[in-house]
């Protein structure tokens, strides 16, 4: 599949921006973070600023932005549209809460529902995400069962790496936060590690002999194509990354976004205070960052759409 | 409404093609392009349509396969279209309500204006049915030429799909599979028809006609497995010797002769 950067970038900003906005709302609502005014406006400033250019993106590979709104009609069938009601959704509660923290002082009783709420709400919007990938059987390596978990877990390590920034930027918040960031980072990456493992592992579900038919006339192979340019179909479905690229930038995004946040997070929960904390849950924040910007593309370039077994694949 | 129509008529509109007798001369593709360049989704925009790189949106694409090896291989023209499924997610995923599929007769269609050309109806397609205009930015496909099959200006005959009107061969025929009694249901129960990429679980309505087995011996085109000798020793002309490339005049045999030197 050909990977749209505008989705690249809506899937890991916006998925990391309701780890944070979840965080909050769940630390904030049960006093483990403190009513402080600025904490409230740069933790949740950040989280609903990374959520809507997120939201903003995902509208520029549209071919009608315009009319993205009807995108929130079709909720009982499309997930696509389900993600967008609960997006919009999400801001109302989310907004309430900022109002209780920022300008109230208050992340108890009536705001503590509004930030349980929006953390809920932020939950079920990145699964309404990964289930628009996770339900396409035309894509084999994304109806996979580790989808779901993946993206669900990846917005909590996102969350995760930010929460532990901001705590350590204003020397507030539970001393065990950089264990639990270093926490999300690990189930994240161990569940993408087992998606890898599954994808590779996996039997093609059609074949060039399923898609034509022609099985029982012996192996299927492409004799012509039926045009001999380009069409829509190869330049969006046909993308391939050379297998040997794809190998070395698993093993980089896991590094950068897997391991040396894990090693920094650690750092970073030895130091418990001062500046190494924040240099190292900064660090941590950036290789994160980069990390899951390569997973996400990969997510894309790797995937392959039975379709192409029209143009000459021979299983997907 | 994306969600599938809650009783739909037992009416399946859809295409049946022979690959037995296809010939792959792209007819089909061209008529529909040429058709559909001015019906319901028009234009079906090309980039650089007289330059050395062209390309651009067609309904009806023909590819041709080899099958089997050596003195078995096949060769097997193979177009393909919307095959109109029965559960069509191209239409579930959609979260407009561009896309939907009639309850009267099962087309999928595309409503252009509410389409917001996110593309995800094409990701959803196993069979790469949808195309999408980047010049228009909304996603195109077969409608079965809606525009045509209904059109009371045309004579009765001429109420059929541009691709299977303008078949040279036959090899596309146009019907209700919902039928089991149609000339349609009744070729595909005859000939073995199936669908493409059942385990896809799409239920498409359109159906293929497998190749017919190939007749390698005389006998299976009806021939006689060998030919009767003749017996030429009651013949007085040949006295009783066979002739050898010869015409029964002996003059003529002598010309035939002198000529070959």
């Amino acid at each position: 599949m050909n990977p749209a950067y505008s989705v690249i970038f809506f899937t890991t900003a916006s998925g990391t921006g309701y780890g944070l906005l979840a965080l909050l709302g769940l630390f904030g609502a049960t006093g483990r973070l403190p009513a402080d005014p600025w904490l409230g406006v740069v933790g949740l400033g950040m989280a609903l600023a990374l959520v809507t250019a997120g939201l903003l993106s995902s509208t520029f590979h549209l071919g009608h932005p315009e009319r993205a709104w009807r995108g929130l009609t079709q909720w009982r069938s499309s997930w696509l549209s389900r993600e967008g009601v609960v997006a919009v959704v999400t801001y109302l509660p989310a907004g309430l809460f900022g109002i209780g923290w920022v300008f109230v002082g208050n992340t108890g009783s009536f705001w503590a529902v509004c930030g349980i709420l929006a953390a809920l709400l932020a939950v079920i919007t990145v699964a309404c995400t990964a289930m628009i990938y996770a339900s396409l059987r035309t894509i084999p390596r994304w109806s996979n069962g580790w989808v779901l978990p993946v993206y669900l877990l990846m917005a909590l390590a996102g969350g995760g790496v930010t929460t532990n920034l901001l705590c350590a930027l204003f020397a507030v918040g539970p001393s065990w936060i950089g264990w639990f960031a270093a926490g999300t980072i690990t189930l994240a990456w161990a569940a993408k590690s087992a998606y890898w493992v599954s994808i590779d592992d996996a039997l093609p579900r059609a074949t060039a002999e399923s898609a034509t038919g022609l099985g029982s006339l012996g192996k299927v192979r492409m004799f012509e194509p039926p045009h001999s340019g380009t069409n829509y179909l190869l330049q969006e479905m046909g993308f391939r990354v050379a297998r040997k690229h794809a190998r070395k930038l698993r093993r980089l995004s896991l590094l950068v976004g897997g391991a040396l946040p894990l090693l920094l997070c650690v750092v970073a929960a030895i130091a418990s205070a001062g500046w190494v904390s924040v240099l190292a849950a900064l660090a941590a924040t950036a290789g994160f960052c980069v990390g899951i910007v390569v997973e996400r593309w990969l997510f894309f370039a790797e995937a392959e759409h039975v379709v192409m077994l029209y143009y000459g694949a021979e299983a997907a | 409404m994306t969600s599938l129509p809650a009783s739909p008529s037992a009416t399946k509109l859809g295409l049946v093609i022979d690959l037995d007798i296809c010939v792959g001369c792209h007819a089909c593709a061209v008529n529909c392009k040429e058709w559909n360049d001015g019906g319901h989704s028009a234009p079906l925009t090309d980039h650089d349509p007289y330059g050395a790189d062209p390309w651009g949106v067609w309904f009806n694409r023909v590819h041709t396969y080899e099958t089997g090896d050596g003195a078995d291989s096949r060769t097997v023209h193979f177009p393909r279209s919307c095959l109109h499924c029965d559960e069509p997610a191209c239409v579930t995923v959609c979260p407009t309500g561009a896309s939907y599929k009639r309850g009267e007769d099962g087309i999928v269609l595309v409503n252009a204006d509410l389409c917001i050309g996110c593309k995800l109806c094409s990701w959803a397609c196993p069979y790469g049915a949808r195309e999408y205009d980047d010049t228009d930015g909304v996603m195109k496909k077969c409608t079965l030429c809606v525009d045509r099959i209904y059109n009371e200006t045309f004579a009765e005959e001429d109420r059929v799909p541009a691709c299977v009107s303008t078949c040279p061969a036959n090899a596309r025929h146009f019907g209700d599979l919902g039928d089991p009694g149609s000339a349609v249901s009744q070729l595909v129960a005859e000939r073995g028809g199936y669908e493409l990429m059942p385990e896809m679980d799409y239920r498409p309505v359109n159906r293929y006609l497998p190749p017919r087995p190939r007749k390698v011996s005389a006998g299976d085109t009806g021939a006689a497995a060998a030919l009767t000798p003749v017996d030429h020793s009651t013949d007085p002309s040949t006295d009783g010797n066979l002739p050898v490339g010869g015409t029964g005049s002996r003059l003529l045999d002598w010309v035939d002769n002198m000529l070959s030197r």
